[in-house]
């Protein structure tokens, strides 16, 4: 099994763990990582990977205007919003 | 009133004038209110049961009334309903309104059944234990110092209960079968496709599915008839007319009697303890009303847990990503940047389970992982699809358990997530495969219930909701029920 960077994880899944987490998370990962790595020994030379259960293609639509704009209504739910916009900390100064 | 009464019972009573929709839902607003330590629910959605109720009234007095008109439900939380919260189990969701209905949600309301509330679940339906809801765990009935079973504990426990006659759930890798036999009640999950995923918080899109807990075969047919069918605006609903889904309520479900070849598959009775006799004594009655039992092999079992913790781990950390702090749910206090805003909305939003799941999906889908990884898991997921249709070539149905044991007790597992992810064991594979498949009670074992799990080929809902009625017919499991409030 490969060594398990969890910082680097966390960045990129844009979580933050204490040190206490950290190292709890760390434990279970490895036990889960471990878990997993069984499948290493099982033999799949020439099978196709299964991406759908049902294997069936993407549907295609008529290219027609079906979603109306209702921006209020989806904008309810939002922790913090202005004129339409979604307020966030500055990212440019 | 009996307590445990089906739909079918109710539907009667209404229609005689036994008693009016808002009498009825009154009286099981009354349970869940005196069952409330078992805490089945995130949210009672009281003034618009009676609301719906009322009009459900008025439906009869107009000669308009369906099969569900009147008749009391819950959903798993983890459905959309316009004007009532949508928690999902989490604190992240924890205030959050839905501005639309998911489509199970509407057809159902459409056709006259009254939401009760909206019942308690593993947070993103990620845990075999109702142990990992921020709004506390739901409770066995039929032990309270036990799980109900997960992630969907709510809707099984309270269907047990007799807190509600049917109740919605979602299973990805066991969340309808294995919290059904655990608390001793029918649940079946459909073929993939079957019921539209729209309006259902995603967790892993490529396994999820709806489907529903009653007391009787009849009652799931009835519901899943009304459930089911092709949505456009879920892109892997299927487009299938099946006449007798549709026709289900009137016509009723006819015991089947085709003497149907049964398979029963080694790897899953082979460390079998708890439940082996009784499932040996349900194989049984199977043969006793005509069927024939067959030995059949699934090699690839063992590959299941390790693929779905890869595959659904994935789908989790992708289908995750939207919780964000932004868009809606939970933000964190006084967010010193964009990235800090983005991480402690997560990390205070997100329950340790849903961390491990995107941590482990993170991993595998991190460059340099992904062949191992992902792709791997991908490719033995085809096998384990592979093994059952080839035994559907021998068999009809495939009869397994649908649990390693009983309930366990609360806190056996929080601490062994490894050991919490086995329970799934026997419920994984078939979601892998995309099959249907459903749990029955089929006896006790000091005191609590065991659950069989029957397993068909794709859309052969018919066929495993037929047998489950003729084992019903010719047994009592179904009509035991706990000691509640």
């Amino acid at each position: 099994m490969a060594d398990i960077d969890i910082k680097h994880l966390c960045r990129l899944a844009q979580l933050a763990l204490n040190e206490t987490e950290h190292q709890a998370v760390r434990a279970d990962l490895e036990r889960i990582i471990a878990m997993v790595d069984q499948m290493q020994a099982m033999d799949t030379e020439d099978v196709e990977p299964l991406a759908h259960p049902l294997e069936a293609d993407q549907r295609l639509r008529p290219d027609e205007i079906t979603e109306v704009v209702d921006r209020d209504r989806y904008q309810r739910g939002a922790p913090a919003t202005r004129d339409g916009l979604y307020l966030v900390p500055r990212v440019v100064e | 009133m009996n307590e445990f009464a089906t739909i079918g019972e109710l539907a009667r009573g209404l229609r005689q004038g036994d008693y009016s929709s808002v009498e009825l839902i009154r009286h099981y607003l009354a349970r869940i209110e005196a069952n409330s330590t078992l805490n089945t629910f995130i949210t009672v959605a009281e003034d618009e049961a009676l609301n719906a109720a009322a009009s459900a009234d008025q439906a009869f007095e107009r000669g308009e009334a369906g099969p569900l008109t009147g008749i009391p439900l819950a959903h798993k939380d983890i459905f959309c309903t316009q004007g009532i919260a949508t928690t999902c189990g989490s604190r992240i969701l924890e205030n959050w309104i839905a501005p639309y209905d998911a489509t199970v949600v509407d057809r159902l309301a459409h056709a006259g059944a009254v939401l009760l509330g909206k019942t308690n679940m593993d947070e993103f339906a990620m845990g075999s234990s109702n142990e990992n809801s921020y709004f506390g765990a739901a409770l066995n009935p039929w032990d309270s110092s036990r799980v109900p079973g997960g992630s969907s504990g709510g809707s099984a426990a309270a269907v047990a209960a007799g807190l509600t006659p049917v109740a919605t759930g979602t299973d990805t890798g066991g969340s309808i079968r294995q919290p059904a036999a655990f608390c001793g009640v029918a649940g079946i999950k459909p073929t993939y496709g079957r019921v539209s995923r729209y309006g259902m918080a995603a967790f892993a899109s490529s396994l999820d599915q709806a489907g529903v807990f009653g007391h009787d075969a009849q009652d799931l047919a009835v519901v899943l008839s009304i459930m089911s069918g092709f949505d456009p605006r879920d892109s892997t609903s299927s487009d299938r007319a099946d006449s007798w889904l549709t026709g289900v309520s009137e016509s009723g479900l006819k015991p089947n009697d085709e003497g149907l070849t049964i398979g029963l598959p080694s790897e899953y009775f082979k460390d079998l303890n708890e439940g082996a006799t009784l499932l040996q004594a349900a194989a049984k009655e199977f043969e006793n009303a005509g069927c024939r039992l067959t030995q059949i092999s699934l090699p690839h079992t063992d590959a299941a847990i390790p693929a779905y913790y890869i595959i659904a781990g994935a789908e989790a950390s992708t289908n995750l990503a939207r919780y964000d702090g932004v868009h809606f749910g939970y933000r964190c206090e006084n967010p010193k940047s964009l990235e800090d805003l983005y991480q402690r909305s997560r990390s205070e939003g997100f329950g340790i389970e849903v961390k491990r799941r995107i941590l482990t999906g993170t991993y595998a889908l991190s460059v340099g992982y992904f062949d191992a990884y992902y792709l791997k898991a991908q490719k033995l997921r085809r096998l384990i699809q592979q093994d059952f249709l080839s035994a559907f070539e021998e068999v009809d149905l495939i009869l397994a358990p649908t649990t390693p044991g009983v309930a366990f007790h609360t806190g056996d597992l929080t601490d062994d997530p490894v050991a919490m992810y086995q329970q799934d064991i026997f419920t994984i594979p078939a979601s892998l495969a995309g099959l249907p498949a459903l749990s029955l009670p089929c006896g006790f074992t000091g005191g609590l219930p065991i659950g069989m799990q029957l397993i068909g080929p794709h859309f052969s809902e018919r066929r495993l909701l037929e047998t489950s009625a003729l084992y019903q017919q010719n047994t009592d499991w179904h009509q035991r029920h706990p000691e509640v409030a």
